[in-house]
């Protein structure tokens, strides 16, 4: 899929996180990104938007917020950023507050904690199907397929801490992609 | 200055900003210690109404952390507490994010993505499953998971709405009947 070209609209950028924002009941956020970013718009390939995953999810703070500041970043440099970021938590901010303010009372109807629950393990299944994408995308071959099922088993299985986890799996899974080089050709990095 | 209720939103809050690792998961049980045994600010039912409430209103789950704010300040408290756990990060994320970029094109630059993304994969999943441990692990919890997961699979037009508001039926509908699931 080739990507969409050209310079996107900071407009463009704003427009699509704010609405992603404000709209995300149950979270899942990641998946929405996901299906705007990647599969609808073509701004980032796959492993672009992966390897932004990655590094939003071992850098410290919230996942989706860094996972918006690379994207933004990475479209228009500091001001898609600041833009995507903004857009993302404008919403949210409201939104939340709105609800916490109604709670008590809304908690008083018949069935609203049950469909609050209901939306949240719904948002839960569109976060394992944007694995099962991501999945189908890059482990194809035994060796990725083995890395991504050991990362998953030792941070959400044994709970192991997540920068040792990466700190192994991850130079083990680029060395098996390194593209190879000529015999001490490698004076060349800077 | 620690009287100051905003002073100390930020003094208490920020420092997760930049040491939790893992996101969500990772900030609420030591946010949890912090407001509501360490500062008193709410109490433990008041901190698991404000978690929900922040996992079911549209955006990220660590909103949980502005709602805090406005509990404890008002609409000033929300925009400290926001600022102190996204700012902070968000700043962190953006430089890493110009260096990761500056080397695009580069050979090792292309192995780099492409070696992550099997640990994006591997973390993707991770984080489904600590959010699942949050959310009480019942069965019917993951039933509905795996279901709408299963249906976005099978219909990837379906657009999420659909897929969340049949979540939210199947859960009205099964404590209607009473089902203990």
């Amino acid at each position: 899929m080739p990507l969409n070209s050209g310079r996107v609209p900071l407009a463009s950028i704003f427009r699509v996180f704010f609405i992603i924002g404000a709209t995300s009941f149950g979270g899942g956020l990641i998946s929405w990104f996901h299906r705007e970013i990647v599969t609808r718009r073509r701004w980032l390939t796959e492993e672009q938007f992966m390897s932004g995953v990655a590094l939003g999810q071992v850098l410290p703070g919230p996942n989706v917020t860094n996972l918006a500041v690379y994207i933004g970043q990475r479209l228009r440099g500091p001001r898609g950023a600041a833009i995507a970021l903004g857009a993302m938590l404008t919403g949210p901010f409201f939104l939340c507050i709105a609800l916490a303010a109604v709670y008590s009372e809304a908690i008083r109807i018949p069935g609203f904690h049950a469909a609050m629950d209901g939306i949240a393990a719904a948002a839960i299944g569109m976060i394992l199907r944007l694995g099962w994408m991501g999945a189908s995308h890059s482990c194809r071959k035994a060796a990725p397929a083995v890395i991504a099922l050991a990362v998953f088993i030792a941070i959400g299985i044994l709970k192991w801490p997540l920068l040792a986890v990466v700190a192994v799996a991850a130079p083990l899974s680029v060395a098996l992609v390194w593209p190879k080089r000529k015999p001490q050709g490698g004076g060349g990095d800077a | 200055m620690r009287d100051n209720p905003l002073f100390a939103l930020f003094y208490v809050i920020a420092p997760f900003s930049l040491l939790s690792i893992g996101g969500g998961p990772a900030i609420f049980a030591p946010l949890q210690h912090e407001s509501v045994d360490v500062w008193h600010w709410l109490t433990a039912r008041e901190f698991i109404d404000l978690f929900a409430i922040a996992r079911t209103a549209p955006g990220p789950g660590a909103m949980l952390t502005t709602l805090i704010g406005w509990k404890l300040a008002g609409w000033s408290g929300a925009l400290v507490a926001t600022l102190a756990l996204f700012g902070p990060a968000s700043l962190l994320c953006y430089f890493a994010a110009r260096l990761y970029d500056k080397y695009r094109g580069h050979e090792w630059h292309t192995a780099l993505e492409e070696g992550l993304a099997p640990i994006a994969v591997g973390l993707i999943f991770a984080g489904a499953m600590s959010v699942l441990n949050l959310s009480g692990g019942r069965a019917l919890t993951w039933i509905a998971a795996l279901a709408a997961g299963a249906a976005l699979s099978f219909r990837p037009k379906l657009h999420p709405f659909l897929i969340l508001g049949a979540g939210a039926l199947l859960f009205v509908a099964m404590e209607f009947a009473g089902a203990g699931v």
